[in-house]
């Protein structure tokens, strides 16, 4: 009784410690992003103003517009007082408010990456732990080449060969995480496999499945659930490239825009948006493992 | 040294010396335009044919492989160096310098590299001379890619300063620079290296995504990136299969690079 409530009051100490470290690395996120547009050169200069309809006047209030992004520190103070009333800013580039411009994407990106994710995971699992309970060495060279070969094509080269075959943008991110994992997951699972009390266990009789969920996945498994935080960074990583080239209106193409127009109001809201999703899967993992841990004791 | 590493070894070397060779093996250069000749077909004068703009592309794709070839190590370089300076320094130093570091990498890591690599290139002058350009892209390669090297590194020196030999060298009043000089960093050195090596295939494939997107190597300039752009235009792989000759090498200089990069170096 005493140990299961110390062993909540750890977790909830560590949950506490993750959040406080994801919100001040999301501030900080935020006000990198920001430093780095303000001190960008040309950060001034706005396509408008070279709109020949435009009279003297109407420069003058284009460039008073931006007045309040000179200051990184009062820009950022207020973006924050904003956010937290719920009020995002506006995009210069596309001149709508930023909330709006999450809210009509943000589903093309779950989708696109969760779907990617989910057959990224299927096809390496599939192949890392075939190869483990096989041991065939030529399926072994076979899963090695394949994964090898894509992990040397970039991620924006297997966005186009997906335009080009007319394939789903999400097969491209599959691609591109399926060679990390299945190389991650492959070494962690040989490396369980290869513990003395596996070879014990075989010499016992036990069936191959029993092994892999009794005895493999409890030792290989932490490590996995990690893998499957930072693999959610990858994806996301790589729905820019997908999302610019294949043309899918997402958060990855919207980022994509906002760098090239130098946007800062939208720049600064992926920025903090990313990374607090990153940490969040990051953390999640790391709670999970802490969750998994008391059971194999 | 196995046969596989040999081989790749051996396909490096010579994909580097070919590119080195590339002012004789095509004199007529990356940027001239054979103008009664666009898109032609491989021939015996153009050996993979020519872009849309009549540009011998044998010739681009040999001063591309040299460009890439030459610079990712070079951003390696800047890369490592600045690992060792903040994740070597700030293992040795450990307490607050260590935490403030390992903060500083946490916040560099959980930013998606892409992402971020293609927020500062977008925000730097895009309209700036071919060799600037390269000189630029190059550069935010080595200075937003020294993270993951920092974060190994700090470990190591870390371990290193609790090690006996450091504190004999600071019990006998080896202090400061010489002790890091001197004891910590040679002791850092095979760290350092698979830092080095694990960061150009990397940055080789940043250089290209970069490329890709426009944002790397400004014309007439060739590099990976700027050679696989043209797949852009690609209808189907039949119709110009030379075209993907870019893409092929590159995958054969890069599986080169993973069989020389022991197993647990490409996983690390």
């Amino acid at each position: 009784m005493l140990q299961k409530k110390l062993m909540r009051k750890t977790l909830l100490w560590k949950i506490l410690r993750h959040l406080g470290a994801i919100a001040a690395l999301v501030l900080l996120g935020g006000l990198l992003s920001a430093t780095l547009v303000r001190l960008a050169p040309g950060f001034d200069a706005d396509e408008r103003e070279l709109d020949p309809s435009l009279n003297a006047e109407s420069v003058r209030a284009l460039r008073q517009s931006r007045a309040g992004e000179h200051n990184i520190l009062s820009f950022y103070a207020s973006y924050l007082r904003g956010a937290i009333h719920g009020d995002l800013g506006t995009s210069h580039a596309l001149g709508q408010p930023v909330q709006n411009l999450l809210r009509e994407r943000w589903l093309v990106t779950v989708r696109v990456a969760g779907i990617g994710l989910l057959l990224a995971w299927l096809l390496a699992s599939t192949l890392a732990f075939t190869a483990c309970l096989w041991r065939r060495s030529a399926y072994e060279i076979l899963g090695t080449t394949v994964s090898g070969a894509f992990l040397c094509i970039p991620a924006a080269v297997l966005a186009l060969l997906s335009v080009i075959l007319n394939a789903p943008g999400y097969l491209a991110i599959a691609l591109i995480v399926f060679p990390r994992i299945y190389r991650y997951s492959r070494n962690l699972l040989a490396k369980a496999y290869a513990l003395p009390h596996i070879t014990a266990a075989r010499a016992r009789g036990l069936g191959e499945v029993r092994i892999l969920a009794w005895h493999v996945l409890p030792v290989a498994g932490p490590q996995m659930i990690a893998l499957a935080g930072i693999t959610v960074s990858i994806a996301l990583g790589a729905n820019i490239p997908v999302e610019a080239l294949c043309g899918l209106p997402g958060i990855g193409q919207l980022a994509w825009q906002a760098a090239l127009s130098r946007d800062l109001p939208l720049l600064v809201n992926l920025t903090v948006l990313v990374t607090l999703v990153t940490l969040l899967a990051n953390s999640g993992a790391d709670v999970m493992i802490h969750m998994l841990r008391p059971r194999e004791a | 040294m196995n046969a596989a590493r040999k081989l790749a070894c051996i396909v490096v070397l010579a994909v580097c010396a070919v590119s080195l060779a590339a002012n004789w093996l095509a004199p007529a250069g990356y940027a001239k335009q054979f103008r009664e000749a666009p898109s032609a077909p491989p021939s015996h004068q153009h050996l993979l044919g020519t872009d849309e703009i009549g540009r011998d592309r044998f010739a681009r794709v040999l001063y591309g492989t040299r460009i890439s070839l030459l610079l990712a190590p070079a951003a390696a370089l800047v890369s490592t160096l600045l690992a060792a300076l903040v994740g070597g320094l700030a293992g040795y130093l450990g307490g607050i310098w260590l935490r403030l570091a390992r903060g500083f990498t946490d916040l560099f890591l959980s930013l998606p590299w892409l992402f971020l690599l293609i927020t500062v290139r977008a925000l730097l002058p895009l309209n700036v001379s071919p060799l600037t350009s390269v000189l630029i892209t190059f550069l935010i390669l080595g200075l937003l890619g020294w993270a993951a090297s920092a974060r190994v590194l700090s470990t190591s020196a870390d371990a290193l300063r609790n090690s006996d030999f450091v504190l004999q060298a600071r019990a006998s009043g080896l202090h400061g620079p010489r002790l890091f000089f001197v004891h910590v960093l040679p002791n850092l050195k095979p760290v350092l290296y698979a830092q080095f090596w694990i960061s150009i295939p990397v940055f080789i494939l940043a250089e290209a995504n970069l490329g890709i997107l426009g944002l790397g190597v400004a014309e007439p300039l060739p590099s990976w990136g700027s050679l696989l752009r043209e797949l852009e235009g690609l209808i189907s792989f039949r119709e110009e299969p030379w075209r993907l000759v870019p893409l092929l090498l590159l995958i054969i200089v890069m599986t080169s690079f993973q069989l020389l990069l022991s197993n647990e170096e490409v996983t690390a």
